[in-house]
């Protein structure tokens, strides 16, 4: 019996030849990540039972993106306490206000995750880096804390569904669009406790930033991972990046998956996740008369480079609608700075939109733009829960940026292929 | 090792929003988050729950995020147990670490009505709903977990 990619990293990291799913295995661990919401209930943690010394200094990601710049006085001393953490133990990957980025969009861009690694983080979109053809999953606070003491921990070995993509996407059709048709398929718990692997012909024509966004809401699936194969455009992206030497694993032909899913690109819509769960999807040719108040386009799903060319693209020369509150966050300072290199940043400010420092803010409901009593928001971000960004009366409809900016100029959820 | 209370109902796909919002988590402070436990999903939980009661709900509890918040926040409300069919992987593994009791079982699940009184054996992993009668059988943890719920958490436990 053969092993999917997620069960020969695993199995590398475990020092076996050979894993299955169901078995529990202790894995070495290349990177532990956290972030400014979650790395202070890991401190208390880690102090708590009196550790000393981190496993390895380089191997420790902190990212401060969260409620930053600090939203309030104690958002400030969540922040003061990470900082004097990373200080304490001399963390390499310490990221502060001025040099931090959205940490998934921030570490892949950086080089600091490889495919290859076995990587936890105590933020559950941490599985973005899947798009790499790393091992990739978020956990708490307590298993963060262990594993910048141990540098190991725990796994169930993880069944898997095999996604196949066939075909090539159309115009103003996004990776956004190729997750969000998926969670519609399968479902908030489609892929609870399993991994999802991306396969087939389809994914040669996917961008590293289409993989990013796709990778990165397999947790909205209830997936442990989601793990694309290593290509050309894979080692493309990472020459003059990867700190460390990438790995490349390969299913085996006769890996075992639970079952198969194929998505043709070709046939995909943009598509549009309505309150209340990711997996309530329609394609942008039903969603009918929403009419909405505000648009981000940003996150750890949607803040990359291609995201902000396609917003801009659309609203070049044209204005946000009256009433319309239109944010944009970059996701990284790199992003950022290349947004205003090639002019998007004045794009977005002459069209009537904010274009503001990286941030989570909006996407939780933390600053930024969150919503009031029966406002309704089409958003780029990953997650509409009752209450996500905002208000409990207030609505979020997830989208890809092509759909958010097109809203954003008419001020209705829009096909943006339709606008004049 | 056994739980005994009253029953708070809650349907599937409870999310970690809903359970403690993100607009609380400038704090890691237990108490603070006890008292927005499940403020965006039933406002009077906080008022209504006592030390012992349990939480039963609908499939895959805890979904999105990763914040340990949400089991800290239901075990500092006092709740001593939480049982559905399925829970979202990260809130599974985060709650057994923090040491918050939870059970995964479809039959008691779907049986417990809101406000029934039940106990639960975790040696046996017997689910007894006091009031109808009914009994179910969830898996029993290993010892090893046990071990970690009866500490108070994983890092008390090493």
């Amino acid at each position: 019996m053969g092993m999917t990619m997620t069960q020969k990293i695993l199995a590398a990291h475990a020092g076996l030849d050979f894993v299955e799913p169901g078995q529990l295995i202790e894995a070495k661990l290349d990177l532990v990540l956290g972030n400014d919401i979650t790395s202070p209930v890991a401190i208390n943690e880690f102090e708590k039972i009196g550790a000393n010394s981190v496993f390895d200094k380089s191997r420790i990601a902190l990212v401060l993106d969260h409620f930053t710049p600090n939203k309030d006085i104690k958002a400030a001393e969540q922040c003061r306490q990470v900082r004097q953490f990373a200080s304490k133990y001399d963390i390499d990957n310490f990221f502060d206000v001025g040099r931090v980025g959205i940490e998934h969009a921030l570490l892949p861009e950086q080089g600091i995750v490889v495919p290859g690694d076995c990587v936890i983080g105590a933020d559950s979109h941490t599985c973005t880096y899947g798009a790499l053809g790393a091992f990739s999953t978020g956990v708490g606070s307590t298993d963060m804390a262990a594993g910048m003491i141990a540098g190991k921990t725990w796994f169930k070995v993880p069944s898997a569904i095999r996604v196949t993509l066939t075909g090539k996407l159309p115009p103003y059709v996004s990776g956004k669009d190729v997750i969000l048709h998926l969670i519609g398929e399968i479902g908030v718990d489609g892929a609870l406790y399993q991994s999802l692997e991306f396969t087939g012909e389809g994914v040669a024509s996917l961008s590293m930033d289409d993989r990013l966004c796709i990778a990165n809401m397999a947790i909205e699936a209830g997936a442990k991972n989601g793990i694309f194969p290593v290509d050309e455009v894979t080692l493309a992206y990472g020459e003059n990046r990867f700190r460390r030497e990438a790995v490349v694993y390969e299913a085996d032909p006769d890996a075992v998956y639970d079952r198969e899913v194929v998505i043709n690109l070709d046939t995909l819509r943009p598509t549009v996740s309505f309150p209340h769960l990711p997996e309530n999807t329609r394609t942008i040719d039903n969603v009918g008369t929403v009419k909405i108040d505000q648009a981000v386009i940003g996150s750890c799903t949607n803040g990359r480079m291609e995201d902000l060319r396609m917003a801009a693209s659309i609203l070049k020369g044209r204005k946000v609608a009256d009433g319309v509150r239109c944010i944009i966050i970059p996701g990284t300072q790199q992003i950022y700075l290349d947004a205003i290199r090639e002019g998007l940043a004045e794009t977005f400010i002459l069209a009537g939109a904010i274009f503001s420092m990286p941030t989570c803010g909006p996407c939780l409901g933390g600053h930024m733009g969150v919503l009031g009593k029966g406002e309704r928001a089409v958003s780029t971000t990953n997650r509409n829960f009752v209450g996500r960004m905002g208000h409990i009366e207030s609505e979020v409809y997830l989208a890809s940026p092509a759909v958010a900016a097109a809203s954003a100029v008419t001020g209705y959820l829009t096909d943006p292929a339709k606008l004049n | 090792m056994n739980a005994h209370g009253f029953v708070h109902r809650y349907g599937d796909n409870v999310d970690t929003d809903v359970i403690i919002p993100a607009r609380y988590l400038n704090t890691a402070s237990h108490s603070e988050l006890a008292a927005h436990c499940m403020e965006d999903i039933d406002k009077e939980f906080v008022n209504k729950v006592k030390p012992g009661d349990i939480i039963v709900a609908g499939k895959n509890f805890g979904c999105g995020s990763s914040r340990e918040h949400a089991p800290i926040a239901i075990k500092a409300s006092g709740v001593s147990c939480v049982i559905a069919p399925t829970f979202a992987r990260i809130f599974y593994r985060n709650a057994i670490n923090i040491g918050l009791a939870i059970l995964e079982c479809p039959e008691a699940a779907a049986a417990i009505q809101n406000g029934d009184e039940v106990t639960v054996d975790f040696d046996t992993g017997v689910i007894t709903d006091v009031t109808t009668g009914e009994s179910f059988q969830a898996q029993p943890f290993p010892p090893f977990i046990q071990n970690i719920i009866e500490k108070g958490g994983l890092l008390n436990s090493l």
